[in-house]
């Protein structure tokens, strides 16, 4: 019998083992992939032609170097779409989740984020407030390490920040025309360690190779394995099983959880494991899955969904961007520009108090620098948009020339364009509803014969009035910097360039929270309205995102979560 | 296409494969030494890359005539070597296995140029004269002034153009042509003082 067994290892799994551990309680932990530690297996500052494929995406989704383990689809393991939908499932199967090939971008959401039917007559509030997330927020800052700069913007709360990167060049060009346009520029805040973390001698200071996606060797950056589950595993507290998939967990006759069931990818054995407390962390969608999978008498429509909201209000931010090649940039000057893994800066949504036809906003990633030659990964090789651009700017003897080419003109004009790049990325506030979700599809089974997710998700009207407006932001940002876009702006018939659901990876809200039972599947402290010793601790608990990352709150939740589970257990109540 | 053009292309249908790899004097297929396995990889992929790596796509008629276009595209100059030099055919014959939807465009492509070529000299492209080579590929290195009867051909060149690109600018030779500063430990403090002031954003940091 195990004190709690925590069923996945990304940031919500890992912060409740760290407490957890931390605070001496025996836990176990089962994670679905291989253990991963950074240290060992970052791919960190290897070059692109120490890869046979130069960094090419052929078996990880984001490139050769790229730490996730899975992608859009896993061998065996597939789900399904409902109608015309088009979700697309990120999961990394590995120690720490989908936290080791990120981006560091950690944002709080602000105090108008947490009561967003209140603030802008749009989606749900949520049962607590930014005020009783705040200490766990200012936990997290000195616990893992966050670089940015305070600001006072009212929904942008400020932080316990060290120092943020400056800007590359490139973003000096972009911060210059979007100032001009009245959208404020400030540094990124991202979990990269610019300094050293006070009190933590195991991990180093960032060295500034930009490749945070690769996870690092030195810690210098947060993933959950690096910074959450290895340190608990020093505690002698945590014990964590991998290559372990849950099936279910396992409830008695009063309903309560008694244990979890899975199966082990090793021996493909299937096994059972008893818990007094269960703390599911297995990813938005996959959490659902495993609830809507654990059906019993007592919990006949899945485990903790008598509100049947479980898998419900499936959200991920909308996405979409723009780049452009700076003319003024032809022939820039070299130096070591890789920075940090994450945003140099960023906008915060400015619009709140403009009168728009949408009611939530979206912030700009703006990016742009010298970047690694490689092929792969997001951006692909750099060079590939040289024959087709090169026919827009004058040659360095001042005369225009057709599009395309070759020979020694042609390889002059790779060097001229490197590094002048500039990208606008948008990310924004999807309005949760009911009737995008993810329900078990009962005619397909993966190949371990678990029933698999089918997903329903519609952008809706809000969404593509925003998607219009970032798009309008794009261009008028590429105009500002005189720049060529790389791409001509998207109208209603491709929905204003938004990338399919799923493509952000910040879906959340699948188990989410609230103080009606019949309306939402946990209480305020991601406690199981329908069973007490079971909480949840990932992003599914989300009753409304914003335009911010949520992997920052999921932290701060699961690290409250935590508390109050030690907290009842002191009280013997779970 | 005049009766004598058309003949020959249908010549060429009927036994073609035969000609061209008939006119082949002997492989020269470049592969450049590469690794497979190291930390962080995943047991599946190990055995894809070996696997990949034992298997062969073009056939040696073909691999020559990727050496001679690589070359053309990106040839040897004063800051750096040419593509072949840069081992980029290996790289190409590596990267159609790995994502096999570049196959049938490339080998295509590679067919209807020789095609073309025996057409209008009697060679196939290899073969050709280097003037002759430079005289086709021009007709199909300009998408906007190509004719409507080369666009097969553009597309092949946009596919290969890149393919080339990448190949040889994610080499140490060219990474080092672009100048490429990182990849190595240091303390990023910004934009340096004089490149600021060479592009007048002083006020903007």
């Amino acid at each position: 019998m195990h004190e709690v067994v925590v069923i996945g290892s990304g940031a919500g799994g890992g912060m409740a083992a760290y407490v957890l551990a931390h605070a001496g309680i025996k836990v176990l932990m089962l994670e679905a992939g291989p253990f991963f530690d950074p240290a060992k297996d970052s791919r960190q500052l290897e070059w692109p032609y120490q890869s046979l494929r130069r960094g090419g995406n052929a078996t990880r989704a984001m490139g050769d170097f790229d730490a996730a383990y899975g992608g859009w689809e896993i061998d065996g393991e597939p789900y399904t779409q409902k109608g015309n939908s088009r979700f697309d499932w990120f999961r990394a199967r590995m120690l720490g989740g989908r936290t080791n090939h990120w981006g560091r971008i950690s944002l709080r959401m602000g105090p108008k984020d947490f009561k967003s039917r209140s603030s802008y007559g749009a989606g749900d509030d949520w049962p607590i407030s930014y005020e009783d997330l705040k200490p766990y927020y200012d936990k997290v800052d000195r616990l893992i390490g966050v670089y940015g700069s305070n600001e006072g913007l009212e929904n942008d709360p400020d932080g316990i920040f060290l120092p943020p990167p400056a800007p590359r060049l490139n973003e000096l060009f972009i911060k210059k025309a979007a100032t001009g346009l009245g959208i404020k520029v400030i540094p990124g805040r991202g979990s990269v360690l610019t300094a050293p973390l006070p009190g933590n001698k195991d991990r180093g200071q960032c060295f500034y190779c930009g490749q945070c996606n690769r996870t690092c060797k030195i810690y210098g950056d947060f993933s959950a394995s690096s910074c959450l589950v290895i340190p608990a595993i020093k505690t002698g507290n945590l014990t964590v099983v991998t290559n372990a998939l849950v099936r279910e967990i396992i409830t008695d006759s009063n309903g309560l959880a008694t244990g979890v069931s899975y199966v082990s990818k090793d021996d493909m054995q299937e096994y059972a494991v008893r818990a007094s407390t269960v703390v599911l962390a297995a990813g938005t969608c996959d959490s659902a899955r495993i609830l809507l999978n654990s059906k019993t008498a007592q919990h006949a429509n899945g485990l903790s969904n008598s509100s049947n909201v479980v898998g419900k209000y499936l959200h991920d931010s909308t996405q979409t961007g723009g780049g452009a090649v700076l003319p003024q940039l032809m022939d820039r000057p070299r130096f070591n520009e890789d920075g940090v893994g994450s945003l140099h800066i960023y906008a915060p949504w400015w619009a709140d108090k403009q009168k728009l036809d949408f009611p939530r906003g979206y912030h700009l990633e703006l990016f742009g620098g010298l970047m690694m030659p490689t092929y792969g990964g997001y951006f692909g090789f750099e060079g590939s948009i040289v024959p087709f651009i090169n026919g827009y700017i004058p040659d360095a003897t001042g005369k225009m020339k057709a599009s395309g080419g070759f020979g020694k003109s042609l390889k002059d004009d790779y060097r001229r364009f490197y590094g002048s790049m500039a990208l606008v990325g948008c990310h924004g506030t999807d309005i949760a509803k009911e009737t995008n979700y993810c329900e078990i599809d009962n005619s397909v089974v993966d190949k371990y014969g678990i029933p698999v997710l089918r997903f329903h998700y519609q952008w809706g009207e809000d969404e593509l009035k925003q998607a219009k407006h970032m798009q309008e932001t794009v261009q008028s940002v590429i105009k500002a910097m005189n720049g060529i876009p790389l791409v001509q702006a998207a109208g209603r018939e491709n929905n204003f360039g938004l990338a399919n659901p799923g493509k952000g990876i910040h879906e959340v809200g699948t188990v989410r929270m609230g103080d009606d039972p019949k309306r939402s599947v946990l209480n305020k402290w991601g406690q199981a309205h329908d069973c007490k010793n079971l909480f949840v601790t990932d992003g599914s608990v989300f009753v409304q995102q914003s335009e911010k990352n949520p992997t920052w709150t999921i932290l701060a939740l699961s690290m409250r979560t935590a508390e109050y589970i030690l907290e009842q257990k002191q009280k013997q109540n779970i | 296409m005049n009766r004598r053009e058309s003949l020959k292309a249908i010549s060429l249908t009927a036994s073609g494969a035969l000609l061209l790899d008939a006119c082949d004097p002997k492989p020269d297929t470049v592969t450049a030494p590469l690794k497979a396995e190291g930390p962080g990889r995943q047991a599946f992929e190990a055995k894809r890359d070996q696997q990949l790596l034992a298997e062969k796509f073009f056939t040696d008629h073909e691999m020559a005539t990727i050496t001679v276009l690589v070359d053309i595209i990106i040839p040897k100059d004063e800051r750096s070597g040419s593509a072949t030099e840069a081992k980029v055919p290996g790289f190409i014959e590596f990267i159609v296995k790995d994502e096999p939807e570049h196959q049938l465009p490339m080998r295509g492509g590679l067919r209807w140029l020789d095609v073309k070529c025996l057409n209008l000299y009697d060679n196939d492209f290899k073969n050709c004269a280097p003037k002759d080579q430079e005289f086709i590929v021009n007709e199909i290195a300009f998408p906007t002034l190509a004719k409507p009867e080369m666009q097969a051909g553009v597309s092949f060149f946009n596919k290969i153009r890149d393919l080339t690109a990448i190949g040889f600018f994610t080499s140490e030779m060219g990474i080092d042509d672009l100048g490429y500063k990182g990849n190595s430990p240091t303390v990023w403090k910004g934009v340096p003082a004089d490149v600021i002031k060479r592009y007048g954003l002083e006020g903007i940091l």
